[in-house]
């Protein structure tokens, strides 16, 4: 990937945004949410890249695709929660940020139930009566 | 690069020549014309970060939640 290419984005609207802090406050927020934006979609496609090979992986070695599912389903709401989360705090909410973060948490263990109560079941059979 | 980086110079262009137009409105004394500037700057400049994060949201499901 064009790591040269983000780095120098990273500052350019670093910059940007610093000038236009002064004047318009919302606008350098909304400035700095967009380039994470347009970071986040650049890095997409490898991040899809290695989702497929996990998934051939996947297939290949006769894993439950409904634990995958639920893995990349973890991952993708922990990217969002995150995403979302930043944002807010470069606006300054820190509390919002923190309820963002809260949902993304329980989102997550509500999702990750169902592998526990695989595990906690199998240890259970594991066990002598 | 799918991205239009472009759209970020968009984005602090529109900021800086709405905080001119502000500033000038607002020596000539009309202070509520000077806001509805800002107002639809700041609607125009927001569409532009929605259907950016629409894009992302649709890719990030495409990719990770339904396969």
């Amino acid at each position: 990937m064009d790591i040269l290419q983000i780095v120098a984005l990273g500052f350019l609207v670093t910059i940007l945004s610093l000038v236009l802090r002064e004047q318009k406050p919302a606008f350098a927020f909304l400035l700095t949410v967009f380039a994470g934006l347009a970071i986040f979609l650049m890095l997409l496609e490898q991040i899809r890249f290695v989702v497929r090979t996990l998934e051939q992986l996947a297939d290949q070695t006769g894993v439950n695709t409904a634990y995958l599912k639920t893995i990349l389903k973890i991952i993708g709401v922990a990217y969002i929660a995150e995403l979302g989360a930043q944002a807010v705090r470069d606006a300054g909410q820190e509390s919002m940020a923190a309820k963002i973060e809260l949902a993304g948490k329980m989102i997550i263990i509500v999702m990750a139930v169902p592998i526990i109560t695989v595990i906690v079941e199998t240890v259970l059979k594991l066990l002598p009566a | 690069m799918n991205v239009d980086v472009n759209a970020i110079f968009q984005i602090a262009g529109i900021g800086i020549i709405i905080a001119m137009i502000h500033t000038v409105l607002k020596q000539m004394g009309k202070e509520d014309m000077a806001h509805w500037v800002t107002l639809i700057g700041f609607v125009v400049v927001l569409f532009m970060v929605v259907r950016l994060l629409d894009r992302l949201f649709e890719q990030i499901k495409a990719i990770f939640l339904f396969q």
